[in-house]
């Protein structure tokens, strides 16, 4: 599959920080997911390694060279202050429980199946190993505790999206208004766009 | 995280202005006030104004803050995620409910601070929806019962809709000009006209010319994550003001633990929990507003020796009934660009099948409209609904413009067993922790399926391709049905507790059925008669009289 590549090139919301879209809280918002990035405080190191793995295979960022934009960051930060979503399933253990005990069973599942750590797998073998969560078809003893379908859907995909469309990168390259407040839209139909909106490229790609 | 409490030292936060403060009446904690209300939502928000207004002495408590709409709400999805109930909470089931996002509201104004301000009334015949329909079980009041109230909240929350709105009674005009369609909108009413199915402007609790000091909406589509213009009459914006203006007291960032029940059997005050210490409010009445969840966790965590269910629990009803709305989905691309994030989120719909019951397979009802999904949310939809992640997940959430989808508001049947509980678990202030549980039921499945159709229909019909199903829910109703029959219920239909005269309830949580529509405007025009009812009590000095 070829790189991901934006409709919207050179469209950045954060250029309209100034402008009447944007009002004064929410760029303190933006500002700070920008340039206060979080450093590690609950993960270890070697949980942290293993979900920028697992999040360059969820969200691939070819595209952004060596500066991707931060996921692990911020859910490492939302463990540390025991942020949730508000509610757990039944069969799961509590949030923070839920991520160590996953990311523990993705290795064990990775030494299972290759001998070898995730970090160490190519892309294919650790998109397989990801499958495999994914579908529940789980042979590592950690998954008894954890039911493998239900963390990789809900808290770690749903999560790291979640984590990466907050970022106003991201919301650029999908060609969204982004902030809207206090000034709206006015041309509302198909096909109407107001001058401050994303300008899709249409070269047939 | 929260900060420190914002309503105090007489007086409130003024939502209409940054750093703005309104004058607030304050009540000692042992002067036993008229009315001790938990919750400020579209229940006990309403109450509380209408309650005051009748020259009632107020105190109404809330777990979460008291926002400014104009300085605390960014256009950020992430950020607004504090608007939600993040407390833990266990959901379980057959069929387990995404709660947090999906259906609670922390702060003052509730759920209402969020909502995508849909303002439908009820079919009547779901008043009686056992002895006209066949399904469910009839409310105790009826649709002539709520009609008035109905028309009171509408002009309250100066709804805007159209002129004719095609299904129910007779009804006076909309106060407000319809708003015009977004795209999103248009692709749907394009839908309906080729099949031939009424479709209408959505009634939308959301400003189509100013009002006061709150301006028009300018379409900037992040109501589901909070207004920072206020142009959304939410209970923050219009019951709340009121309610100040007119003496109640707000008590922000106060959790309440337990209603106090005295020794004669009656509601003596509540418990509650703020800037760091239990306090103690005495009242005269207790009105519990915390919604499907809360209301009845909090009867339950208020057992005592007299109670030892639950207070008002004889029935065994007190979290039982617990209803969602079925949501599902149907989305597809369109060659024109939707931009679906400009406008409210809901701004055309259809209760055909509301109203029409020939041709369907199951009892109840539903309605589905145009959807405006914010990015983050799209992206995890697209993400857990479907399965993708990987280039392909970014390929398809950049797709995002093109896309337009609909969704439904679906009946689901009041069964005993999906409900309430305390868990084992202790929150952070040492309370027990809801578990909910809850499962479709044959019927639920079969009208669910019916919908996918109707929607799928629409939406090819508009042109729409590669369309796709996604499952979810919204709103929470029931868990502490009223009824008729005290065996069966925990309420009258005012909201009495059968057990304790002088505690009520007044939110969703008493919907007997849920009924295939959004509940907000249904659960203010109960508090609305509720209040009526109260003052009309006070008057012939019978508030206090056994029910």
């Amino acid at each position: 599959m070829s790189p991901f590549a934006t409709p919207y090139p050179g469209y950045d919301i954060r250029a309209k920080a100034s402008s009447p879209s944007w009002d004064e809280v929410t760029r303190r918002v933006v500002d700070q997911r920008v340039n206060a990035v979080p450093g590690r405080e609950f993960l270890s190191e070697a949980e942290w390694r293993t979900l920028e793995a697992v999040c360059a295979r969820l969200i691939p960022q070819p595209d952004r060279g060596d500066e991707p934009i931060p996921i692990v960051p911020w859910i490492d930060h939302a463990l540390c202050r025991g942020e949730g979503d508000g509610y757990r399933y039944a069969d799961m253990p509590p949030g923070r429980d839920a991520w160590r005990l996953g990311l523990e069973g993705l290795e064990a599942e990775s030494v299972h199946a290759f001998g070898r750590a995730f970090g160490e797998l190519d892309g294919d073998e650790q998109d397989a190993l990801l499958r495999v969560v994914e579908r529940g078809e789980v042979s590592a003893g950690v998954w008894l505790r954890l039911p493998p379908r239900r963390f990789f859907a809900h808290t770690l995909l749903r999560t790291v999206v979640g984590a990466y469309y907050a970022h106003p990168a991201a919301l650029s390259e999908i060609g969204f208004g982004g902030p809207a407040s206090p000034r709206g839209y006015v041309r509302l139909g198909p096909g109407e766009r107001d001058p401050w909106e994303a300008e899709e490229r249409h070269d047939g790609r | 995280m929260d900060g420190e409490p914002r309503a105090a030292a007489g007086r409130a936060p003024d939502v209409f202005r940054r750093g703005g403060w309104v004058p607030m009446r304050m009540y000692d904690e042992r002067d036993e006030v008229d009315f001790a209300i938990v919750g400020t939502g579209a229940g006990g928000g309403t109450l509380a104004c209408r309650l005051a207004e009748a020259g009632f002495r107020v105190v109404a408590f809330e777990a979460g803050p008291f926002w400014r709409p104009l300085e605390d709400f960014a256009s950020d999805e992430a950020e607004q995620e504090k608007l939600y109930w993040k407390d833990e909470r266990i959901t379980g089931g057959a069929d387990p409910i995404t709660l947090g996002s999906n259906n609670s509201g922390r702060g003052v104004g509730g759920g209402t601070v969020h909502f995508t301000m849909v303002a439908v009334r009820w079919r009547p015949d779901w008043f009686r929806s056992r002895s006209r329909l066949g399904y469910g079980v009839d409310w105790p009041l009826r649709y002539e019962d709520l009609e008035p109230y109905y028309r009171q909240v509408e002009r309250a929350l100066q709804v805007a809709g159209p002129v004719r709105y095609p299904w129910g009674p007779p009804r006076p005009r909309y106060p407000r000009r319809a708003h015009r369609l977004n795209a999103a909108a248009q692709v749907f009413a394009r839908g309906c006209d080729a099949l031939g199915i009424p479709w209408a402007e959505a009634p939308l609790a959301t400003l189509s010319s100013p009002r006061g000091e709150a301006p028009p909406c300018v379409y900037r589509g992040f109501c589901a994550v909070g207004c920072s213009t206020n142009a959304k009459q939410s209970a923050l914006t219009t019951w709340i003001p009121r309610a100040l203006a007119a003496g109640a007291e707000i008590r922000d960032l106060a959790m309440v633990g337990r209603v106090e029940v005295g020794p004669a059997g009656r509601a003596t005050g509540v418990l509650y929990h703020r800037a760091g210490e239990w306090r103690r409010q005495r009242a005269r009445r207790v009105v519990v507003a915390g919604y499907s969840i809360e209301t009845p966790r909090l009867l339950l965590a208020s057992a005592s020796p007299r109670f030892p269910d639950g207070l008002a629990n004889g029935s065994g009803w007190v979290g039982r009934g617990l209803m969602v709305h079925s949501n599902h989905g149907v989305w597809g691309t369109f060659d024109d660009e939707i931009r679906q994030y400009k406008g409210p989120p809901v701004m055309a719909i259809t209760e055909h099948w509301n109203y029409t019951d020939a041709g369907k397979d199951a009892p109840g009802g539903y309605l589905f409209g145009s959807q405006g999904p914010l990015p983050r949310a799209w992206a995890q939809t697209l993400a857990t609904g479907r399965g993708l992640w990987g280039e392909g997940l970014r390929r398809e959430v950049a797709r995002y413009n093109h896309v337009a989808g609909v969704k439904m508001v679906g009946e689901v049947e009041p069964q005993e067993e999906n409900r309430v509980e305390l868990d084992d678990e202790t929150d952070r202030l040492g309370l027990r922790i809801p578990r909910v549980t809850f499962a479709y039921s044959e019927a639920d499945r079969r009208l669910i399926r019916h919908a996918e159709r109707s929607m799928a229909d629409v939406l090819a019909a508009a042109g729409g391709r590669e369309l796709w199903i996604e499952a979810d829910t919204a709103h929470l109703v029931g868990g502490c049905r009223m009824g008729s029959d005290p065996e069966t219920s925990v309420t009258d239909s005012f909201g009495r507790t059968w057990e304790v005269p002088n505690l009520w309830i007044c939110d969703g949580s008493l919907f007997p059925t849920s009924g295939g529509a959004n509940p907000s405007l249904t659960i203010q025009a109960i508090a609305c008669r509720t209040a009526a009812r109260m003052k009309d009590l006070a008057r012939r000095r019978a508030l206090d009289g056994a029910p």
